[in-house]
C-alpha cells in the first residue's frame, strides 16, 4: 500500500437529532482510501452507506451532521485537512468540494437541474474552482464530455437534461466530476438507476478514467457483482458500522464476519438449485430501525452464530485478522473463542 | 419558439372573440333594455314617458334590431374604427370614460404586482430556508392576517391612520389643489402618494398567498437531488439557492402576471368605492345596473383583452424561464 492514504477516516460519527431521538447513521467508522485504488462500501438499504459518503463532503442533509471523528484528507504535496472539523457552509470546505473530492449520485434523473443546460451547469463548476476564462472553461467542459464518451460534446452543451437518456445524464455527472480533476471520486450507487448494459459502460468508464488520472475512488453499492469487478478494498457496512473490511480477495475468499458470509451466500447462482439442490439463502429478518438499535453487536438480532449474553450485550472490538483485514465479531475473537475458529491468514 | 408564440396569439384571438360574444349575450339577458331601465328611473321621479317616445329612443339607438345585428354593429365599430359606441347613460362616447379608468386600473395593477413581488420574494425564500423558525412563524402569521382582513376594512383602517397621524386626507386620486391642474411633476408625486394606500390594500392578500405558494414550492425543491449536487460541487449556499431551487420555484410568480389584473378589476370594486378611486369597478357596476350595454360591454371586453394579454405574457415568460415548457 502507498505511504499515506488519500483519505483516512477515524471513528466517524454522523447523527440526526430528531424529536424521537438521536439516529446514529454513521457510528464509529474507520476507513482508508488510497490514490489510484477503489474502495467499495457495501451494505443493505438503510445501512448508512450513503450517509457515510455524504459526510465525506459535509453535505449530510439537515438535521443530520458530522458529530465526531476525523476525516483526514491529504492531497499529494499539500497539508492534511480534517474535513470533519470544517464548517459545512464555510469557504474551506467549499474549496474541497468538487475541486479535490468530487461526487456522483444515485439518481442521474434528478441530480442535474432540469432548467439549466448541461453546459451552463458544467462550466459553472469549472469556473468555480479554476481561475480561467469562460472560453477556456467551455473548452474544458467539451473536453470532459468527450472523455466520458458523449458524442458531439460541443452541441451537447446546449442540451437540457430532459433531452438526454439516463446513461447520458450519468455521463454528464461523471464529466462534471472529472472536469476539475479531483484527487478522489465518491460514487454513490451511480449505476443503480441504469440498465445492465449502461451500468457496465459506466463502470468501465470510471475504471478507465481512474487509471488515466490516478484518482482514488470510493464506490458505494449494494451489488456484490459490481464489487467483485472493480474493488481493490471492500468495507461491509451494517447499521452505520463497518463490520468487516479488507482487500477484495480476502473479503470474497476468506470472509469472516457472519454478516459478510450471509451477504455472500445471498447472491443467486444460476443453476445452483438444479445442480446442488441449493435454494437462494436470504438473511433472516430486517435491518433494525435506526432508532431501535440493538445493544451489543448491531447484527446480533439476525446472526446465526450470536451467543446470548455476549453478542447482545457487549460491543465487539475491531480485530485485525490478517494484515489489512479487519472484522468486528466476538465469534472471531481469539480471546473469546480461543484459537480454534476462524483466525487464519 | 416562433411557432409557440403564433399558436398562442391565435388562441388569444379566438378567446377574445368568444368573450366578446358571451359578454354581449349576458348583458342582454336580463328582461328589458336601457330604455326600460331609464323609464323605470324616471317613473320613480314622478315623470311618465310616452310609449311613442320610448319607441323613438329605441329605434334611434338600434335597440329594436335583432341581437346579432346589434352585436355586429358594436364589434365592427370597435375593430374597424376603434369606436366603442356611445354610453346611453352618460351621454358621452364610451371611449372617453374607458381610457381614463382603464389607465388607472392598469397602472395600479402594475404597481400592485411589483409590490407583491418585492415583498413576497424575499419573505417567501426566507420562510422556506428558515423553515419552522420564529421568523417563519411570524411571517406566516402576518401573511395570514393580511389574507384574512377584508380589503375594505383594511382600507378604512389605513385611511384613518393616514388621516390621524400623517394629516393627509388620502381618499381619491389627487389632492384638491391638483384635481383640475394640468400634469406636472407635482401632480405625479401627489398621485403617487395617493396610490400608496390602494397598493398596500390591494397587494396584501396577494402577497400573503404568494409567500405561502413560494414557501411550499421552494421546500419541495430544496429536497431535490440537484440541490445536493450543487452543494457537493462547492457552490455557496446563497448562490446555489438563487440559481437553482428559487429559479425553479419561481413559476407561480410569473403566473401572477396573468391573474392580478382580473382580480384587481373584479375584486377591487369595494376598495375603489371606499377609497374613492376612479377605477373600472364602480363604473362597470353602475353600467350593468342601468343596462348601459355599450359601456358595460366595452369595459368587460377591454379587461378581458388585457387579461388575455397578461396571460400570454406570463406564458411567454414561463417558457423563457423553464425550457421544459418550450418543448411541449
Amino acid at each position: 500500500m502507498s505511504d499515506k492514504p488519500l483519505l483516512s477516516i477515524r471513528d466517524l460519527q454522523v447523527q440526526f437529532a430528531l424529536r424521537e431521538g438521536t439516529i446514529r447513521a454513521v457510528d464509529g467508522v474507520d476507513l482508508d482510501a488510497h490514490s489510484g485504488k477503489t474502495l467499495c462500501i457495501v451494505g443493505e438499504s438503510g445501512s448508512g452507506k450513503s450517509m457515510l459518503a455524504r459526510s465525506l463532503l459535509q453535505i449530510v442533509a439537515s438535521p443530520g451532521r458530522v458529530t465526531g471523528g476525523e476525516i483526514l484528507f491529504t492531497r499529494p504535496g499539500q497539508p492534511t485537512v480534517d474535513i470533519a472539523r470544517l464548517d459545512p457552509t464555510g469557504k474551506p470546505i467549499r474549496a474541497v468540494r468538487g475541486r479535490d473530492i468530487a461526487m456522483i449520485f444515485q439518481e442521474p434523473m434528478n441530480s442535474l437541474s432540469p432548467i439549466h443546460s448541461v453546459g451552463d451547469q458544467l462550466v459553472e463548476k469549472i469556473l468555480l474552482h479554476h481561475r480561467i476564462g469562460k472560453a477556456a472553461a467551455i473548452d474544458r467542459a467539451v473536453n470532459a464530455l468527450d472523455k466520458v464518451g458523449i458524442p458531439n460534446p460541443r452541441q451537447r452543451l446546449n442540451s437540457y437534461p430532459f433531452e438526454l437518456s439516463g446513461g447520458m445524464r450519468q455521463r454528464v455527472m461523471i464529466a462534471m466530476a472529472l472536469a476539475c480533476e479531483p484527487a478522489l471520486l465518491i460514487a454513490d450507487e451511480p449505476t443503480t438507476a441504469l440498465d445492465v448494459t449502461t451500468q457496465a459502460n459506466i463502470l468501465d468508464l470510471i475504471a478507465d478514467l481512474q487509471r488515466e488520472l490516478g484518482m482514488g475512488v470510493v464506490f458505494i453499492t449494494h451489488d456484490l457483482g459490481v464489487v467483485a469487478e472493480i474493488a481493490d478494498e471492500v468495507a461491509v457496512v451494517y447499521l452505520g458500522r463497518v463490520v468487516e473490511r479488507g482487500p477484495v480477495e480476502e473479503i470474497f475468499y476468506n470472509p469472516q464476519h457472519p454478516y459478510t458470509l450471509a451477504l455472500l451466500s445471498s447472491i443467486p447462482k444460476l443453476g445452483a438449485r438444479r445442480a446442488r439442490g441449493q435454494r437462494l439463502r436470504a438473511i433472516e429478518g430486517m435491518v433494525p430501525h435506526p432508532l431501535n438499535r440493538p445493544k451489543g453487536c448491531p447484527f446480533n438480532t439476525r446472526c446465526a452464530e450470536a451467543r446470548a449474553g455476549l453478542c447482545d450485550q457487549v460491543d465487539p472490538r475491531n480485530l485485525e485478522l490478517a494484515p489489512g483485514h479487519f472484522a468486528a465479531c466476538h465469534m472471531r475473537d481469539p480471546a473469546i473463542v480461543g484459537d480454534a475458529v476462524g483466525v487464519s491468514a | 419558439m416562433t411557432a409557440f408564440i403564433l399558436r398562442r396569439l391565435l388562441y388569444m384571438i379566438v378567446t377574445v372573440a368568444a368573450i366578446s360574444l358571451m359578454t354581449f349575450v349576458i348583458i342582454q339577458l336580463p328582461p328589458g333594455d336601457y330604455v326600460t331601465a331609464m323609464v323605470a328611473q324616471l317613473n320613480l321621479q314622478g315623470t311618465t314617458v310616452d310609449p311613442a317616445e320610448m319607441a323613438a329612443i329605441r329605434s334611434r339607438y338600434g335597440l329594436d334590431d335583432p341581437f346579432w345585428v346589434q352585436y355586429w354593429k358594436w364589434i365592427s365599430n370597435i375593430i374597424f374604427a376603434g369606436d366603442f359606441g356611445y354610453s346611453l347613460e352618460w351621454r358621452r362616447p364610451v371611449a372617453d370614460l374607458l381610457w381614463n379608468r382603464l389607465g388607472l386600473t392598469f397602472v395600479l395593477a402594475l404597481i400592485t404586482l411589483l409590490f407583491i413581488w418585492a415583498i413576497s420574494l424575499p419573505i417567501g425564500i426566507y420562510t422556506a430556508v428558515r423553515k419552522n423558525t420564529i421568523g417563519d412563524y411570524l411571517a406566516t402569521f402576518v401573511g395570514v392576517l393580511g389574507l384574512a382582513i377584508p380589503n375594505f376594512l383594511f382600507a378604512l383602517v389605513l385611511m384613518y391612520i393616514a388621516f390621524r397621524y400623517f394629516g393627509t386626507g388620502i381618499g381619491g386620486l389627487f389632492s384638491a389643489e391638483y384635481e383640475n391642474a394640468p400634469w406636472s411633476w407635482g401632480k405625479l408625486f401627489d398621485m403617487g402618494q395617493h396610490l400608496i394606500i390602494p397598493t398596500i390594500v390591494l397587494g396584501t392578500s396577494g402577497t400573503a398567498s404568494l409567500i405561502r405558494i413560494l414557501r411550499a414550492n421552494l421546500l419541495d425543491e430544496l429536497g431535490k437531488p440537484y440541490v445536493t449536487t450543487a452543494r457537493a460541487y462547492g457552490l455557496s449556499e446563497r448562490r446555489m439557492l438563487l440559481k437553482y431551487p428559487v429559479r425553479i420555484a419561481l413559476n407561480p410568480f410569473i403566473s401572477t402576471v396573468g391573474w392580478v389584473l382580473p382580480t384587481l378589476v373584479s375584486g377591487a370594486t369595494i376598495t375603489a368605492v371606499v377609497l374613492n378611486l376612479p377605477m373600472t369597478g364602480p363604473l362597470l357596476l353602475q353600467a350593468l345596473i342601468s343596462q348601459d350595454m355599450y359601456l358595460a360591454g366595452s369595459f368587460i371586453m377591454m379587461l378581458s383583452v388585457l387579461t388575455v394579454i397578461g396571460t400570454l405574457l406570463s406564458d411567454l415568460l414561463l417558457a423563457w424561464l423553464d425550457p421544459r415548457i418550450r418543448y411541449t
